[in-house]
């Protein structure tokens, strides 16, 4: 048994220690919100929080993060943390999405970018797009998200 | 994404898919019996609005003569609570029609917005193109054939309402008017839809609806947040990779390293005793191919066995594609005499002032769709249930009960958003829903009763096919000084993904493919000569988007810019002169861009440059002024600014 800790909870759960934690997520516990785009780390679709930390859950073994907190596009969305909800509700104030199937990745980048700035602080163009540089979208939705973090930012002061 | 098609002609192409699936002959039923029916065991009750439905009871019979893509039964639900939920007759993944077709229906519906949501169809013939006859989202046809068809919908619901306001208050319904959601009296009483919609939905559907002069539209036209944002930003967007039903397993298969290959040997054992792996099945495969499926409790797990397999495969029998070979074979056809799309007068290319000649190559390319290919199906004995993200869930659903051994209203196709598709979710082999019926019936025949859904991974869509052909132009142009084209010798070869599919009878004539020719010369008046082969190569094509534009295009435009710098003129003057009187909209794009952009004005600094490209593609004509950073004439990495218009 593998002991994580996922959006503040604690879950056992019986997988080989080499299992992705995307398909933890997704298979053993049943949270969709984090989509598999490439398994190979290239596409940024599975991005979830290690410690706070972007991370691509696909090519990250369950075993890597056991001691560490994981947080997921469910918990960052909800509405508790303040970051996350500046985020979604810029990504939602801008008509983000298309097809959608990559934001979740997206929102993770970049409310990791958010959370790692200094209170008030705005991030540079240059800061977002190094941040978002692993998360493509396929409907090519990088003007309207850049223009949500640049956004969502604003309202965190 | 479907190549430009005479709908007059397709549903004729259509009935050839649909008899491949079509067991019996198609049954009249109720509309009352629809909606139930849809939930359990589904139904297809036939495939062609023409043939189908009569109603029988009494109530419906003054609808008798309504097609079933009229009946609002199928497409609007009112709950008590007011919310109206349009079911959408597309695939939504990302073009936003989950969105626009409610708009379309709320307006005549007079619905209040905030509370309109919007769900995805099925294979019910209800969902077919109302002119198309089929279930196709494909051509950027969805608001074009679906507009009038969405707006009288909302129109009937909204008489029906009218009606049952009139009973219950006992009045005419002519004194009676509508707005955001409810239905109000002269004298100030109001009720909402939610309120009457039980009693409005009994009522006969009217036949005869006015609808609205647009000068009264508030919804249509207005620009209007997508109904899917909040889910979309949230992770709570259900995909159809998302769908899970109870005691679901996984299946991933190994695929031949040729198309069309066998397998040669196979040992198992090492794959059986992954932890999770349930079963390990060969199967059939498209293109004749055989393939191993390896069954699981999860991704991870069926992905660790299908790695565990050891497989030799027979490629004897099966052509292996060599780029190098190919690349070299199309050079030499483009020299070759052969058919002629355009076959206009031109003066003998030697006589020419100035020419130019060039060589444009186009790889292969997959449709690498965000959300990776998937298809869940559970089997009975006597239906099949299957989620998957469809562009033609009536074909595809046929394709599923061939495959199964099943009649097509057997097979209930329910249509999944997914994460962009660009073609790849509509093949007219339907290859994504017939290798996952095969993997779920040799599941089943191996004793494992549980629903399973085929994943595809990325390397699996790569490797897998299809693709957008690969194409090499070859184009030899003469020209005066004034940039007056004489003569314009062109040859495209690549593979046709029409031929050897239903449509070819409609699309391919004299050999020539009209989704490879599409974009070439229009709207230019050019002396052209346009030679086309196509050589049959063992790759899988497929509709790749705009289909013939994404190469034609680049390759038009570039020319003139050619052109145009040759003969020292402006490209967009050049452009301008082209179109004439003729080409309006061409123009007015153009100009658009270039008034947007400050093309002409603004002085770029050393290292900038513009670019600019007008195009027609399924019916829209699309401008482009792009400042990008140029060296060496060669558009390098830096930041890039584009003005679109489109009319």
């Amino acid at each position: 048994m593998i002991s994580l800790n996922i959006n503040g909870r604690e879950h056992e759960v019986d997988v080989d220690p080499e299992t992705p934690i995307l398909w933890v997520l997704r298979d053993t516990l049943g949270m969709s919100g984090t989509k598999f785009g490439c398994g190979a780390a290239l596409c940024g679709a599975c991005t979830v929080h290690l410690d706070g930390e972007a991370i691509r859950s696909c090519s990250t073994p369950v075993s890597a993060v056991e001691s560490g907190k994981i947080t997921t596009i469910e918990k960052t969305t909800d509405g508790t943390d303040r970051v996350g909800a500046a985020v979604h509700a810029a990504w939602v104030r801008h008509d983000v999405a298309q097809c959608g199937y990559c934001q979740s990745g997206q929102i993770m980048s970049a409310t990791a970018l958010l959370a790692s700035l200094s209170p008030g602080a705005q991030p540079t163009a240059e800061e977002i797009d190094s941040a978002m540089a692993g998360n493509i979208c396929r409907c090519g939705t990088y003007a309207r998200i850049r223009a949500a973090i640049a956004d969502a930012a604003s309202t965190l002061v | 994404m479907f190549p430009n098609m005479d709908h007059k002609e397709l549903p004729r192409a259509l009935q050839h898919i649909m008899e491949r699936g079509r067991s019996t002959t198609v049954q009249a039923m109720p509309r009352r019996s629809f909606l139930k029916l849809a939930g359990t065991l589904g139904l297809a009750v036939g495939i062609f609005p023409d043939l189908a439905v009569a109603q029988s009871s009494e109530a419906d019979a003054a609808a008798a003569s309504l097609k079933p893509t009229e009946q609002p039964s199928a497409f609007v639900h009112i709950a008590p609570n007011g919310e109206v939920t349009v079911t959408i007759n597309r695939l939504e993944f990302g073009q936003g029609v989950q969105t626009a077709l409610p708009m379309i229906l709320a307006e005549e519906l007079d619905a209040d917005w905030n509370l309109v949501r919007s769900q995805l169809g099925t294979n019910d013939i209800a969902y077919v193109d109302p002119l198309f006859g089929m279930h196709l989202t494909g051509g950027s046809n969805t608001i074009k054939n679906s507009f009038t068809q969405y707006r009288e919908l909302g129109a009937r619901v909204r008489a029906m309402l009218l009606a049952a306001a009139a009973t219950r208050w006992n009045v005419e319904a002519s004194t009676l008017r509508t707005e955001a959601g409810a239905v109000l009296a002269s004298d100030g009483r109001k009720l909402g839809y939610g309120e009457l919609a039980e009693a409005a939905m009994a009522l006969p559907v009217p036949q005869k609806i006015a609808l609205k002069d647009p000068k009264y539209f508030r919804i249509i036209g207005q620009p209007t947040r997508r109904l899917d944002a909040q889910a979309k930003s949230s992770g709570q967007q259900s995909f159809g990779i998302d769908f899970k039903l109870p005691g679901q397993l996984t299946a991933v298969v190994a695929r031949p390293p040729v198309f069309g290959a066998k397998i040669a040997t196979l040992d198992d054992s090492a794959a059986r005793a992954v932890k999770g792996v349930k079963a390990v099945l060969r199967v059939p495969l498209d293109r004749g191919a055989e393939g191993v499926a390896v069954v699981a409790d999860g991704y991870w797990q069926a992905s660790q066995g299908r790695d565990a397999l050891k497989v030799e495969w027979d490629t004897s029998a099966v052509e292996k594609v060599d780029s190098e070979r190919q690349l070299a074979h199309y050079r030499e056809m483009a020299t070759r005499p052969g058919p002629r799309q355009f076959d206009s007068d031109m003066v003998p290319l030697e006589t020419a002032p100035l020419k130019l000649e060039a060589e444009f190559v186009f790889p292969y390319l997959a449709h690498a769709a965000m959300e990776p290919l998937n298809c869940t199906v559970r089997l009975a004995d006597d239906r099949a249930e299957i989620w998957m993200g469809s562009q033609s869930a009536g074909p595809d659903a046929a394709a599923a009960a061939a495959a199964l051994g099943l009649k097509t209203e057997q097979v209930v196709l329910n249509v999944q958003m997914s994460g962009g598709g660009f073609g790849r979710r509509f093949s007219s082999t339907s290859d994504t829903v017939v290798e996952a019926c095969e993997i779920a019936k040799a599941a089943r025949s191996a004793g494992l009763n549980a629903p399973i859904r085929t994943l595809w991974s990325r390397e699996d869509d790569m490797r897998g096919g299809y693709y957008r052909p690969m194409h090499l132009h070859h184009a030899r142009i003469g020209f005066d000084k004034k940039g007056k084209v004489l003569a314009w010798d062109h040859s495209i070869v690549g593979q046709s993904i029409l031929t050897g599919t239903v449509f070819e009878q409609f699309m391919v004539k004299n050999g020539i493919d009209a989704a490879t020719t599409e974009g070439m010369r229009a709207p230019y008046p050019l002396p052209m000569r346009l030679t086309v082969h196509h050589p049959k190569d063992n790759v899988p094509v497929l509709w790749w988007r705009s289909v013939g534009s994404t190469h034609t295009a680049y390759v038009m435009e570039t020319l003139l810019d050619d052109i145009a710098r040759a003969t020292d003129q402006d490209p967009v003057a050049y452009r301008m002169q082209l179109f004439g009187d003729q080409h309006i909209r061409h123009r007015d794009a153009l100009q658009l861009a270039v008034d947007k952009s400050g093309y002409g004005k603004t002085q770029l600094s050393e290292g900038r440059a513009w670019g600019v490209a007008v195009h027609e593609s399924f019916s829209s004509v699309v401008a482009y002024v792009v400042e990008a950073s140029v060296a060496d004439g060669q558009p390098r990495p830096g930041f890039t600014a584009i003005w679109p218009s489109t009319l």
